[in-house]
C-alpha cells in the first residue's frame, strides 16, 4: 500500500469546498431562522401574558396601557385595568422571560462544564442552599426583602463549601467537584427538614413550602431591580464566553491542550451560573426542569455547538417559563405554583425528548 | 530542537518514581515511538510533555524556551495532544469538532472566525473526510473519529504532535492507515511522539524509539538498532524473534 492510499477519497478538494461552503451557509441560515421565529414567539407569548388573566382586560387597552407609556394615547380604561397590565402582568412577564433564559443558561453551562447532560443547575447546591436561607428567614420572621438576601447568600454558601471540599482532600478533579456537590445538597436537604420541622406548622410552614414551589405572583419591579445586575451582568459573561463551553466538554485534559487555564475558565462559569441561579431563586423562589429540559430541546433542534445552542436555548426558556406562568394563573381561580406545571409539563417533555434521543443516549 | 527533555522525572504523590532522569530531544520531521509496557508509565511521559502533567524534577524545552514558563496557550500553538478515542457528552459535528483545534488562537470572548473554519476545513480536506463534515462525531467509526482527531491536531497548527496510542481501538487495516498517516506527518515536517503496544509500528515508522521499563529507565535510539529480538523479549517477557522480509523491506516481529 502506498502512503498517498490513506488520503485517497471519493471527493475532489475543489468539490469538497464547494460542499463545504453549501454546508455552511445552509447551517447559518437554519440558526438564523430557528433564531428569528422564536424571537417572534417570544414576543407574541409575550403579548399573550399581558392579555391572560383572571381580570379582564380587552386586547386592544392592554396594548394602549402598554403603549401610553411612550406615546399619547387618549385614555379609554380605568384604573384597575391600568395597575391590573402595568404593576401586576408587565412585572411578572419581564421577570418570566429573564428567569426563564436565565435558567436555561445556566442550566446549559452546567451541563458543558460537568460533561454530562442529565445536570441541572444546582448540582452544586445552590438551590437547596438558598432554599435553606430562605426558610431561616422565615423561621425568624424576615420581611421578605430579608428573605431574598438570605436567599441568596444561602445559595453562595453552599456553592462555596461544595468548592472547599475538593481543595481540602486535595483533588480538584471534577468527579470531586460533582460528588462534593450532592454531599452538600443533601445536607442542606436534611437541614430544610429540621427548620420544617421545627416551623409553626400553620403560618411558617406553609409559607417555606409555598415558598419552594416557585412563583411570579408577587414579582414587582422593586422586587426585581435589586436581583437585575447579578442575573444580566453573569449572563452576559457566560454568553460572551460560551465557545470555551464547547472546549470544556470535551474533558479537563483536552481543554487543557488546547490551551484552556482550567481553575479559572471553569471557576469563572461556576461563578456566574451560581450568581444567576442565587439570584433567580431569591426572585421567584425555586423553578425545576427549566434548567434541564430546555438545553436539551435546543441542543436537539440546533445542536451541540454552544455558540448557536446558547442564544437558542435561552429564548426558549423565557418562552417557556412565560407559558407556564400564563397557564398558572389561568387553569385555576386560584393561582398554582410554578413547580407544579414545570413537573407536570416538564417531566413528560423530557420522557419525550429522551425518545427522540434514545440511540444517541447510552 | 523543536523537544528536548532533560533529566525529566516524575512520580505520583507518595508513590514510587515512574521515571527517572530521562533525556531525550525531537526535532522537526522526526518520529519518537514510546515502547513500554503496560502501566510502565508511557502515557504519564506523554502527559508530562502535554503539558497536562508537573514533572517532579527536570526540563522540557520546547523551542529552546522552557516550557514551565510558558503559558497553556503558548504550548497549545507548540504542541498538539492527540488523546485516545473517547466518546464526547456531545454530538458535536465533525466541522464543529475540528474548529475547536484553533481554541489557542481564539480569545475568551471571542467564538471561531471564517479564518478558524477556513482552517478546519483545510485540515478535513488534508485528511479526506470533507465526507464526514456535517455528521455527528459520535455517529462516526472509531477509524473516522481517529481522523478527525488527527484533522483536529493539524488544524491546531502545533510543531510537535504527541498521540497517545493513536492505533488503539482500531482494526488491523485502520492501524497501518494511522501508521502511514504519521510517516506522511513526519516527512511533512511535523515532530511526533506515540505511544503504542506494537514494536513493529515503530518498526515501520522506522524513526526514534524510547523504550520505558519497570524501573523508571528510558533507552532511547534508533528503531533499526534498538529493537533487536533480545531487547522486545527482555521488554515483554516472551520469545520474540524479529525476521527480515523481502516484499515488506523490513524486520517483522514474531512470537516463538
Amino acid at each position: 500500500m502506498k502512503k498517498s492510499d490513506f488520503s485517497k477519497h471519493d471527493l475532489s478538494p475543489a468539490k469538497g469546498k464547494v460542499m463545504s461552503q453549501n454546508n455552511s451557509l445552509r447551517y447559518a441560515l437554519k440558526f438564523q431562522g430557528i433564531l428569528w421565529m422564536s424571537v417572534i414567539l417570544l414576543m407574541v407569548v409575550f403579548a399573550l401574558s399581558l392579555v391572560m388573566g383572571q381580570y379582564r382586560v380587552p386586547l386592544e387597552d392592554t396594548f394602549r396601557i402598554v403603549f401610553s407609556k411612550i406615546f399619547t394615547i387618549n385614555r379609554t380604561w380605568d384604573n384597575i385595568q391600568q395597575a391590573v397590565v402595568m404593576d401586576l402582568r408587565l412585572p411578572r412577564t419581564i421577570a418570566a422571560v429573564i428567569i426563564g433564559a436565565a435558567l436555561a443558561l445556566s442550566g446549559a453551562t452546567y451541563q458543558s462544564i460537568f460533561k454530562n447532560p442529565m445536570v441541572s443547575p444546582d448540582l452544586l447546591g445552590v438551590s437547596s442552599g438558598a432554599c435553606v436561607g430562605a426558610a431561616s428567614a422565615i423561621l425568624l420572621y424576615g420581611s421578605s426583602i430579608v428573605i431574598q438576601i438570605c436567599a441568596f447568600a444561602g445559595g453562595l454558601i453552599a456553592v462555596a463549601i461544595t468548592l472547599m471540599i475538593p481543595r481540602l482532600i486535595r483533588n480538584e478533579s471534577t468527579t470531586v467537584l460533582v460528588l462534593s456537590g450532592i454531599v452538600i445538597s443533601s445536607l442542606m436537604s436534611s437541614i430544610m427538614s429540621i427548620i420544617k420541622f421545627v416551623a409553626d406548622t400553620d403560618t411558617q410552614l406553609a409559607e417555606i413550602t409555598y415558598w419552594m414551589m416557585g412563583s411570579f405572583a408577587m414579582t414587582t419591579f422593586e422586587s426585581m431591580l435589586p436581583v437585575l445586575p447579578t442575573i444580566l451582568i453573569p449572563m452576559a459573561v457566560i454568553l460572551l464566553m460560551r465557545y470555551r463551553l464547547n472546549v470544556l466538554s470535551l474533558g479537563d485534559n483536552e481543554a487543557k491542550s488546547l490551551g484552556i487555564n482550567l481553575r479559572t475558565t471553569r471557576g469563572m462559569f461556576i461563578l456566574c451560573s451560581t450568581l444567576i441561579t442565587a439570584s433567580s431563586v431569591c426572585l421567584s423562589g425555586t423553578i425545576g426542569w427549566v434548567g434541564l429540559v430546555i438545553p436539551h430541546t435546543a441542543r436537539m433542534i440546533i445542536g451541540s455547538d454552544n455558540k448557536r445552542m446558547l442564544p437558542i436555548a435561552m429564548i426558549f426558556g423565557g418562552i417557556f417559563m412565560l407559558v407556564i406562568d400564563i397557564l398558572c394563573r389561568t387553569i385555576t381561580a386560584a393561582e398554582l405554583r410554578l413547580g407544579i406545571l414545570t413537573g407536570v409539563i416538564g417531566a413528560p417533555f423530557f420522557i419525550f425528548i429522551l425518545f427522540r434521543q434514545r440511540r444517541q443516549v447510552q | 530542537m523543536i523537544l528536548e527533555v532533560n533529566n525529566l522525572s516524575f512520580h505520583y504523590h507518595n508513590s514510587p518514581m515512574i521515571f527517572n532522569k530521562v533525556n531525550f530531544s525531537v526535532d522537526n520531521g522526526e518520529v519518537l515511538s514510546i515502547l513500554g509496557t503496560n502501566g510502565a508509565g508511557k502515557s504519564t511521559l506523554l502527559n508530562c510533555i502535554a503539558n497536562l502533567y508537573k514533572p517532579v524534577s527536570g526540563k522540557i524545552l520546547l523551542n529552546g524556551r522552557s516550557m514551565s514558563r510558558m503559558s497553556l496557550r503558548e504550548v497549545a500553538r507548540v504542541v498538539g495532544y492527540v488523546p485516545q478515542i473517547h466518546t464526547p457528552a456531545y454530538a458535536y459535528t465533525v466541522r464543529e469538532f475540528t474548529v475547536m483545534g484553533r481554541t489557542p488562537y481564539i480569545d475568551a470572548f471571542r467564538t471561531p472566525s471564517s479564518a478558524d473554519y477556513r482552517i478546519a476545513d483545510e485540515a478535513l480536506d488534508r485528511m479526506g473526510i470533507t465526507h464526514l463534515m456535517n455528521k455527528s462525531y459520535t455517529e462516526i467509526s472509531g477509524g473516522e473519529r481517529q481522523q478527525v482527531m488527527i484533522a483536529r491536531v493539524i488544524a491546531q497548527q502545533p510543531k510537535l504532535i504527541l498521540l497517545d496510542e493513536p492505533t488503539a481501538h482500531l482494526d488491523y487495516g485502520n492501524q497501518y492507515r494511522v501508521v502511514q498517516m504519521i510517516c506522511q506527518l513526519a516527512s511533512e515536517g511535523y515532530a511526533l511522539i506515540m505511544t503504542t503496544h506494537n514494536p513493529e509500528h515503530a518498526i515501520i515508522l522506522n524513526g526514534k524509539v524510547a523504550i520505558l521499563n519497570r524501573r523508571g529507565v528510558l533507552g532511547v535510539g534508533q528503531a533499526a538498532e534498538t529493537l533487536s529480538a533480545k531487547t522486545l523479549s527482555e521488554l515483554y517477557g516472551l520469545s520474540i524473534k524479529t525476521i527480515y522480509d523481502n516484499d515488506a523491506k523490513r524486520n517483522v516481529c514474531v512470537v516463538c
